[in-house]
């Protein structure tokens, strides 16, 4: 494999890294608000965390290009505050990806929390543990199953993710030429071999990633049954 | 319900639609052509024309030459490839996929940089080495005719390297139109048929770039194999030849 392609390897790692890590700092507290809240918002959240799943990737790059570019409200944002503007640009394409992949990493979170029972925590209550310690002590430890879904999901959407950053990141080389990018332009130019090394090990890397979620999620409902 | 699914007469007068339009289509066919991305303005009054004189309609699929390349390969079902560059239609000849002495020179295209804003590019491209902008988008040069001859014309001003960690490449030169569109890319190299629209203001301002600082884009048409037995297919590449669709062609702003 080329120099180009290893370096579009660890340009995907480190965007699917950085997004799943703010994915999960954000997207934690959004998944214990959807699943606890009884608010008349919710259903508009929970749609509005969705809508990545039902929409084509150009929508959001679409809008993405017409919105961070000069005229656009978050293009005027990001120049005024001096940070120059997004697309073309690594950050561009962390700001993207975290909205992209929301919803595989805030579903399975919400999932998880829904299913602890009420009593538990309200248990926890009496034993007079506040707010944030039956968050960290009870809630966290117990939906950890679906955090690990929800990391996994989030990661490998994240090196799938095409549509958008073809349309918002002009494919520079070490800023936003990911493996996908990569991929289609070898494609296109008739490499085939090329296309091939890094198509092969995309598939490989998906179905092992999927595998071995199944394995630790296994591993984690066998630990919790043995729990008493 | 005005109709219900038994209603004798609704379905009578589907059916001699029907038979109607596949009487039609016995004279009439139609031609699946790929066009590459910088001849998207001129093929719709092309398109039209043909259309009025032939009664064939044409089915355009618009895109990077490279991708159409890639698909033609996999069996796409194009009977008429429209490329941006000579090579890629010899090449198709070359692996059995298109018709042997078919490929013909439809237009030779014209390079320009363009901006949205008046005043930023001026007529002899200087704007290039003075290098006051933070984006110069060009088509992919490993992907698009539009983009080696942008590339070329970098090298022949001894400007690519002092430019390359500013420049942005566009799949094609349709998505390369969009980066400057947006502005999002202050300035960038497309095809003269995609700023200059016949019988409407420039919108900004350009630089036609000198035939001599590139190799001339010579876009060739191609029959493909799926086409060879498609008489509209034929008919299109002749149309294309006529003088009617050759003056079209140049107030495009393409040699013919």
């Amino acid at each position: 494999m080329s120099a180009a392609d290893w370096l579009a390897v660890w340009l995907t790692a480190k965007l699917a890294g950085l997004t799943t890590l703010l994915l999960l700092l954000l997207g934690t507290p959004l998944a214990w608000w959807l699943a606890r809240t009884r608010s008349r918002i919710k259903p508009l959240a929970s749609a509005l965390v969705a809508m990545p799943l039902v929409l084509p990737p150009t929508v959001l790059g679409f809008y993405g290009l017409l919105l961070m570019g000069p005229q656009g409200p978050v293009g005027q944002f990001t120049q005024a505050m001096g940070w120059g503007r997004l697309p073309f640009t690594f950050s561009g394409l962390v700001v993207a990806s975290v909205i992209y992949s929301m919803p595989f990493v805030v579903q399975p979170l919400q999932q998880a929390f829904e299913a602890i029972p009420e009593r538990l925590l309200e248990a926890a209550a009496t034993l007079r543990a506040g707010p944030l310690d039956r968050f960290f002590s009870v809630a966290l430890p117990l939906a950890r199953p679906g955090l690990l879904t929800a990391a996994v999901l989030g990661f490998a959407h994240t090196v799938g993710e095409f549509g958008v950053v073809m349309m918002i990141g002009g494919n520079l080389p070490g800023q936003t030429r990911v493996l996908s990018v990569a991929l289609y332009e070898h494609v296109e130019a008739g490499e085939l071999a090329d296309a091939h090394r890094l198509a092969a090990g995309m598939l490989v890397f998906a179905l092992v990633v999927l595998l071995a979620l199944q394995a630790l999620r296994r591993r984690m409902d066998g630990e919790a049954r043995v729990q008493p | 319900m005005a109709f219900t699914l038994t209603d004798f007469k609704l379905w009578r007068s589907l059916a001699s639609c029907w038979l109607a339009s596949m009487a039609l289509a016995t004279q009439a066919a139609d031609v699946q052509v790929a066009v590459a991305a910088n001849f998207a303005g001129p093929m719709v009054p092309l398109a039209e024309r043909f259309a009025a004189s032939t009664g064939h309609q044409l089915k355009v699929s618009i895109g990077a030459t490279g991708k159409f390349a890639a698909q033609i390969a996999a069996g796409a079902p194009f009977e008429v490839l429209l490329s941006a560059d000579d090579t890629t239609p010899r090449k198709l000849v070359e692996q059995g996929l298109a018709v042997p002495g078919t490929a013909f020179a439809y237009a030779t295209g014209q390079l320009v940089l363009w901006s949205p804003q008046a005043g930023v590019v001026d007529d002899q491209g200087k704007v290039l080495s003075e290098g006051r902008f933070a984006h110069l988008a060009l088509a992919n040069p490993k992907l698009a005719p539009y983009g080696q001859a942008a590339m070329q014309t970098l090298q022949a001003m001894g400007l690519a390297d002092k430019l390359a960690p500013k420049l942005v490449l566009g799949d094609s030169v349709a998505q390369t139109w969009q980066f400057v569109a947006t502005g999002n890319a202050e300035l960038g190299f497309v095809a003269l048929s995609q700023v200059q629209v016949p019988g409407k203001p420039l919108a900004g301002s350009m630089w036609v770039v000198p035939a001599r600082l590139h190799s001339a884009i010579r876009q060739d048409a191609v029959l493909l194999k799926t086409g060879e037995k498609n008489p509209a297919a034929q008919a299109w590449l002749a149309f294309l030849k006529s003088a009617e669709a050759k003056a079209v062609i140049q107030t495009w702003g393409y040699t013919p």
